[in-house]
Order: structure tokens, then sequence, then C-alpha cells
């Protein structure tokens, strides 16, 4: 019996998805061992035209990390929908959007001019933007298209599976495997990933007082940071409680807080809203000048509490200025 | 009539590429481009951001070199807050730098460019991958490489908390001290990380250096530039990746220019072409004279080779030797061969672990005051360190509450932007004759970039050796003239 | 055909929608712009159903509950009251203009006030014009 075919691509990927895989390697030396890679163009040399010529569906599993950001990702997400029996969208970038998300803080042309015609060390005097078509002496180049704004992956193609995190933790991405080449998975559209929040299992969960009561919110910098306590009792804003389950709190363990990387909890709509709702619930006052004195030392409330998801959000993008 | 051979996409490489090479009638190159068909704006959406949290964002630039951005952030938030670390925690930084340069270069080698050299680039395709580099090396030492690199990158997590996209570095410090047995684990890490680079080098020696074919090629004109040099020095200009001046040479090893970081807009431009998404890094004062090299050119080189044409030695007494064996085998200094920057990685990759070695033993940085509290308004800051890929700069520009209202960034792999599409022009005029080309020539021309360390390589053993390329060829009136296919 | 904003306002049982009721009782004329939804404490108003209702077209959104101290669950108002600020400031970076959302406590005997609260609402937002030219965004 032929092992079963898989696949991974990055689209506005940092790479880090697929450091997290090659980090596996020892570990899941089996799991390797059962499939046939057939396509990663990061670490081996098949082409697109491969894939092509694959009939459709014949790849078992197709892992795509990455937001979507330029015409040539959303092509190829929908070539691997076409080839693939089931598509993973591996990472916070193609689960929500992740970090490259946060451009959808800004209109695509404030962008492009911000890169190259405004950059300090930028020498552009013809004002020359990257265009899709360009002509040169000796023929037509192309390049993508760059999108209005960023998508997560199901916004562009049906997405069976997800596996959260910035990267996924190796015990994630164990499990996952396992359960796919077992056949053994819960019911599509599932995030391969505790439901619960990270609070549930995080080392510092015991040294939460009873009720946690916050006059005024501190930034990182701005204190030394207990290697013990909860970083909310602390006045530090953590979204572990907002956050999904299951990193293993490397954070924490860094003594840093929880930025939110893997995603909201199973019944949350939008993770903004609700990392929003868990901090301000710990405002001490019910004075509403003092309320307003306290909500002012959050620094960058929309940035924080959509870190990573901001294209997911119901409001995925900010609203363009003149209508 | 002009044809048109596509490499898409280029393989063994960092990020999305392809090359377009365009022939004349006679079938000989006109030109070819490197084309970078990504962006995603992070200059842009920092915007608005606090400024504490840029390290943990920009590091999401690369998830290969996380650490390098994440140290040029905060070292530039140390900048921006006008704050001095205490000595601990700036020879832990030093400390998780020097781990990471370490895994970085050592993966590099054996995973990515190394294949094409230690099984050389004209064995078969199935071949040039680790699979073919164990072969050559021995299983046992290939279990070696797996396992210094999760070594490494263990002791990073414990360190950092995290190794893809670590948390620990704040303007004033870092967040938590190391434990005595963290300490003890790193210099175990550190002697074998020693012990292990110097074996690489021994490698490099016996399966490259000794044969003849292989030698000549990384003599050989077609993979020589006359560029300019650009790295990080300390105070006595030895070489260093994590802090100094920024020191650019000419050809002829001259010293051009030095300067702080903080003048590096004075020095350097990015120059901007429609076809591309990645901008080219020259030197401002000499002008953009396009993909040409020479004193003349603004164009020049970072990153393994350019950082040790740019120092005057070492500061570690193993790869200072070898630093000098280097250039007394190339015929001195400045060396232009490109396919040498393999052999530079592999003398940086045992100073970073004798840096390693020295920082592990260092008493101080067991002491528990890593933090200092900055107390400043912040405005404006820049940061500095020598990422694997080469010189790499944050600039952050924040409003009174330290919030982001402009960013610069240049980015490692962009210095060399220029070079390497030079490097692919030359290499594809000088291989592609008469329109004759097959996939050995082709992979002749891709290890011209691959030389400049592509990021991102894969650690698992199981690649298969297969280059599948596939060469079309095509009139301008769109007909195929020629196809080939290697699978 | 001039711009007519949508409003949706989530009114608490006890005390301000029945001050709404009261409003219509009195035969109180106000602008129809408002789309009513009961809720039993203000402090049910999650953040989700705000941003849910400009998601899907609505260019304004009012919350009223009872007076500080009033609230029939005790301490659910000042939930809200913690929560609004925070969420309005969260907007403003989505570039949702902070008047397009409005905090209030209304008792059950203030119909008239209730009313006004409509009537400027409703003036302040016509004036900023609709939340978004693409219609709903949640589609």
């Amino acid at each position: 019996m032929s092992k079963p075919k898989v696949a991974f691509y990055w689209c506005s990927s940092c790479g880090g998805c697929d450091e997290a895989i090659v980090d596996l390697a020892e570990d899941i030396l089996k799991v390797i061992e059962a499939v046939d890679i057939v396509f990663w163009p990061v670490a081996m040399d098949f082409k697109t035209k491969d894939v092509e010529a694959m009939p459709d569906g014949s790849i078992a599993v197709t892992f795509i990390s990455g937001a979507v950001r330029l015409s040539e990702q959303e092509e190829m997400a929908k070539l691997l929908r076409k080839k693939s029996g089931l598509i993973v969208a591996f990472g916070a970038c193609a689960h929500l959007g992740g970090i490259p998300g946060l451009a959808n803080f800004f209109e695509k042309k404030e962008i492009l001019e911000t890169v190259y015609l405004t950059s300090l060390s930028t020498s552009n005097p013809q004002g020359i933007l990257p265009q899709v078509e360009t002509e040169v002496k000796e023929g037509i180049l192309t390049i993508p298209k760059f999108y209005d704004r960023v998508y997560a992956l199901d916004q562009v193609i049906e997405v069976d599976y997800y596996l959260p995190g910035c990267a996924p933790s190796k015990d994630i991405i164990t499990n996952a495997l396992t359960a796919i080449l077992e056949g053994k998975l819960p019911p599509k559209g599932s995030v391969l990933a505790p439901s619960n929040s990270l609070c549930a299992s995080c080392k510092r969960n015991e040294s939460k007082p009873e009720k946690l009561r916050i006059k005024k919110f501190f930034r990182p910098h701005e204190v030394i940071i207990d290697q013990a306590k909860c970083f909310l009792d602390q006045g530090l804003i953590c979204l572990g409680p907002a956050t999904r389950d299951g990193c293993g709190s490397r954070c924490i363990e860094g003594n840093m807080p929880c930025e939110g990387c893997f995603g909201p909890t199973e019944k949350a709509m939008d993770m903004g809203a609700k990392a929003l709702s868990a901090i301000s619930s710990l405002i001490d006052s019910q004075d509403e000048d003092e309320i307003k004195r306290i909500v002012d030392t959050i620094a960058d409330p929309a940035g924080t509490f959509y870190r990573f998801s901001l294209p997911k959000a119901l409001i995925p993008r900010k609203r363009e200025r003149k209508i | 009539m002009t044809r048109r051979i596509t490499i898409d996409p280029i393989t063994r490489l960092e990020g999305h590429g392809k090359i377009e090479i365009f022939l004349n009638d006679e079938g000989n190159v006109e030109n070819a481009y490197l084309q970078v068909p990504e962006l995603r704006g992070f200059e842009k959406f920092v915007v608005g951001r606090p400024a504490e949290d840029m390290p943990r964002i920009t590091e999401r630039i690369c998830g290969v070199c996380p650490t390098a951005h994440h140290m040029a952030s905060t070292k530039c938030l140390d900048d921006l807050f006008k704050i001095d670390p205490p000595q601990a925690a700036k020879k832990i930084r030093e400390l998780f730098y020097s781990i990471f340069m370490f895994e970085d270069h050592t993966l590099h080698f054996y995973f990515l460019g190394g294949p094409d050299f230690v099984v050389g680039p004209k064995a078969p395709k199935e071949e040039r991958n680790i699979i073919g580099v164990l072969g050559k090396v021995g299983l046992e030492v290939g279990k070696k490489v797996i396992g210094i690199r999760k070594k490494a990158r263990d002791i990073m997590t414990e360190m950092a908390g995290r190794v893809i996209h670590p948390v620990f570095g704040l303007p004033g410090g870092i967040s938590k001290p190391l434990t005595k047995e963290v300490v003890k684990t790193i210099k175990e890490v550190a002697k074998e990380g020693v012990e292990f680079s110097q074996f690489s080098l021994k490698v490099f020696d016996d399966l490259v250096l000794k044969n003849k074919e292989y030698l000549d090629l990384i003599k050989s004109d077609i993979y020589t530039h006359r560029t300019y040099y650009m790295g990080l020095v300390d105070e006595k200009n030895r070489l260093n990746f994590y802090d100094g001046k920024i020191r650019v040479v000419d050809p002829e090893g001259k010293e051009y220019v030095k300067f702080p970081v903080k003048e590096y807009f004075k020095n350097i431009e990015e120059h901007v072409e429609p076809w591309s998404y990645l901008k080219f890094l020259f030197l401002k004062d000499k002008g953009w004279k396009g993909f040409v090299d020479g004193k003349d050119s603004g164009i020049y080189r970072v990153a393994p080779l350019a950082r040790l044409n740019v120092s005057d030695g070492i500061e570690t007494p193993r790869a200072n030797e070898e630093y000098d064996r280097m250039y007394k085998t190339l015929g001195g200094k400045p060396s232009h061969l490109t396919l040498a920057f393999h052999w530079a990685r592999l003398i940086e990759a045992l100073y970073a672990a004798e840096n390693m070695e020295r920082l592990a033993n260092d008493p101080e940085i067991l002491h528990p005051k890593v933090r200092t509290i900055p107390t400043a308004t912040p405005e404006e800051g820049v940061g500095v360190v020598e990422a694997p890929r080469g010189t790499l700069i944050h600039h952050y520009k924040t409003d009174k509450r330290g919030i982001i209202e402009e960013a610069n960034l240049i980015v490692a792999t962009q210095n060399n932007s220029a070079a390497i599409n030079m490097g692919i022009q030359k290499a594809a005029k000088a291989l592609i004759k008469e329109g004759k080309v097959d996939e050995g020539i082709l992979n002749l021309i891709e290890i011209t970039f691959r030389a400049y360390d592509p990021c991102h390589g894969c650690g698992t053993h199981l690649l298969p050796g297969h280059v599948p390329l596939e060469i079309n060829v095509y009139k301008k009136s769109g007909e195929l003239f020629y196809s080939f296919r290697n699978h | 055909m001039s711009f007519e904003p949508k409003i949706v306002a989530f009114l608490c049982n006890w005390c301000s929608y029945a001050g709404a009721d009261l409003a219509g009782t009195s035969r109180i004329k106000y602008p129809p712009n408002v789309r009513p939804i009961r809720v039993m404490c203000s402090g049910r108003v999650d953040p989700t159903f705000v941003l849910k209702a400009f998601a899907s077209g609505a260019d304004g959104v009012l919350i009223c509950g009872c007076h500080p101290g009033d609230c029939h669950y005790m301490e659910g108002n000042y939930k809200t009251a913690r929560r609004i600020p925070l969420l309005k400031k969260m907007l403003k970076q989505l570039g949702i203009e902070e008047e397009r959302v409005c905090l209030e406590w209304v008792s059950a005997a203030e119909g008239a006030r209730y009313a006004t609260l409509v009537k400027d609402l409703v003036a302040k937002v016509k004036a900023l014009g609709p939340f978004s030219r693409e219609g709903r965004l949640d589609e």
C-alpha cells in the first residue's frame, strides 16, 4: 500500500511554522516515515507544475501556513484545495491572519508609500512602485498583486482543520499528525487543540487572588516582573483568559505575558472582544472619570487584543476614512 | 526573437522567488532577473503599536532567524528609552545570540548550502541534499548535526521561553535571569559546539578544499565580484555579531567608512525596481549604478565572507587561526569569491561556539539583576546586530508615550540583494551559451544565491534528492520552442 | 434619498426598556431609526454584540442601563460602565468614531429623556455618515 501523500505550502509566512515541523523531526520519525512528502517549496524542489499535474484529491493532507496577502498565495491555496483531500490551516497566520494581519489597520496605498516612497533610507525620486507587470528591454516581467487587505486562509478556500499558534507547539502538531494518520479526527472545522483557555493549564493560576482588581495597568518595561505571580495580578496585560490552551505556556515560562497567538477559545466569535471583556472586568472602579483614567493606561487596545486575529474579527479592517 | 527561461520557484532558499533569463537570437544570455514576489509591510503596520512590543512583533519577519530581529529590536529599545541594561543582561543577550548564530550557520552548511559543495554541484540531483551529505560524512555525523541543533535550541528555549519567536527582550534588560542548571547545560553545549565546528571545518577541508575541481569552482571568475563589504566590528576592528560600529571596506580591502549605526541612512540607501517587491541597498556616496561591481559601483555585500573581509581578525583563538588559514589559501584579503561564503560561515560558527564558551564561563551571567527600569521619555532609537545573513538595523520613532510613529528596517539579506542579482546575471551569461541549458547548468546558477545563505532549510533527514526543474523556452510569439523536464 | 442611520439599541429590561416604552405610551415623537433589543441587564451587553451590530450594518449603537446604584442585579451596570470606555477606545483605532457608541443611564420613568437621547444620537450619527460604504461586513 502506498504511503499517503502530504504537502506543505507557505503563503505570507515567516517560515516559523516550517521550522516548527523541522523541530519535530526527531520526535515524529515514525510519522514522517509513514508519509510521502510531495510538495514543500521551502525545503524541496517540487514545482507548481507538479502539483497541477497531480490528480484532484490525490494529496491526502496539505498543511498551509501564512496569511493571504498577494494574488499568488490565493491561487496556490485554490490549487492545493483542488488537489487535496484535507486542508489544514497551519499556524496563527493561516488560522486567523496572524501578525501580518495587523496590516489591516492600514490601506494598501499607505503601506506601499511607506515602504517604497517615504522610507527614510529609500532613494526613489521617480516614485517607482512595484507593478504587477513591468516591461523591461527584454520582455515583460510579472509579480503577484498586493491585495487591499490580509485574509486568513478560510476566507479564500474551505479549510478542514486548524492548527493554532505562532508557531504551533510540538504537542499540538504531533497529536494532530497522529490523529490524521490514524483517521481519528474530530468534526470538520475543528481547531486541533484543547477548547478551554490558557489559564486552565497555567502554573501561575494558583497564585491568582480570589478577585483580581486593577487600579492601573503597567507595560512590561515599567515594572520588574515577578516570576511566579499571575501577570494580571501584577497589572500586566495577559491574554491568557481569552486564549485557547495548548501551547504549554512557553511565553509564561519566559516570564512574559501571553499575547494570544493560539486564538480564541471554542465558543468565542471575536477574539478581540473577548480579550477586551476579560481585561476590562479587572478595572477596579465605579467612577466614570477614574475608569477613563485606568483605560488610558492601556496603550494599544486594538493592536493588543487583535494582535494575531484582526483579519478574522467581526470588523476585520480599519474602516475606510472617507465615505 | 527573444527566448526566455523561467526558474520558478527557486529553491532551498528563504522566502519566495523566481528567476527570469532572457536569451538573444544567438541563444546567449541577454539579461537575468531575480524577482521577489512577496511583501507584508512591517514598516507600516507596526505604527500605533507600543515600542516595547516590537521585539515580539518584528521577529515575525522571520521564523528561522527571529532571534536576530528580537535582538536588534531590543537594542533599539535600549537606545529609544536611553537605558543601559545591567552587565549580566548584556552578557546573557550576547550568549543567547552566540548560540543562535552557531545553530543557524551549522544547519545551513549541512542541509542547505553545503550539499552543493560537499557532494558537488555536478553530482546527481538526488544526492544534492542532506542525504548525499550524510553519504559523504556518515550517518553518525548526521545524528550529531541533528543532535547539536536540538541541544542548542533546547537551551535557547530554557533561556528565553521560546526558540521560535523568543520573548525575553525588554528595554533595559531581559525578562528573567539564568539559573545554575541552565548555565551548566550551556557549558556542555558550548564545548560540544566548539568541537563540532572544528569538525565541520575539517569536513570542508577534506571534501571541498582538497578536491581540485571544487577548489577551481570556488576560485573561478564566474563566482567572483569585486564589491565593497560591510559588517560590524568592535573597537579593535574584530568580528562581532552583537555590537560595535559598522565598517565598510572597498574592493581593495581599504577602509572606506566606519560609522555608528545611528548614521546608517547617511551611508546606505535603498533602490526600487518595479519588477520586484524587494529593495536593493547601495552605498549612498557612490550612488546606484545598476547591477555592476567595482570600485565605482555602490553595490556592497554583507554576511560571512563580507564580515571577515571587513574585520582585522577574530577575538577567539581557534576561529582566528582558521581566519588566517582561509585568507592564505584564497590568496589574500579581501576575498571576492562568492562560494567562499560557505567557508567563512563555518569559521563564524566556530567563533560563535567559542564565544558561547567564553560567556558561559563568565560568573557574571548568574547575577540576578537583569533589568533596569527606563525613566526617560522615548523619542527615537536605532539598534543593530549582525544577523546570519547580514547587517540588520531597526530604527523606531515614537511619541512621548512610546507608541511607534515611524519605523525603518534594513533587513540583512536586502544588503545582498543587488549582489545576488548581479551574480545571477553573471553566472547565467557565463554558463548558458547558444541556448544550451540543462539541469546541471541551472543548478550552477542557483548555487550563486545559495552561497549567501538562503534563510530556510529543512532539518529533516528525509529529503528526497530530487531537484525537479522545468525549463520552458518560448519564442516571442509565445510558441513553445524547447522544453526540458528532469522529472 | 438622504442617509437615515440604523441605530441598534440594547435596553435593559428593568429600567431603560421600560423608559423607552414610556416614551411610546406617552406619544412622544422621536426618530424611528432605533431597532431596540431587550436584554435583562446592560451588563449582558458583550462587546461582541456591539461589533456584530456594526458588522451587520448598524451605523450607531445605543446602550442603556439603570442609573448607578439602581441596577436590578446590583452590579450589572457597573460592569458595562467598565467595558464601554475601553471598547470605544478600541473602536477609535478601527476608524469608528466614538460618537457612534452611546452609553446612557435611563430609568423607567424617563420616557422623555429617552426620546431626547435618541434624537441627539440620530442627529450625531447622521452628521457622521454611514458606518461603511461596503454595507454589511459579516457576510
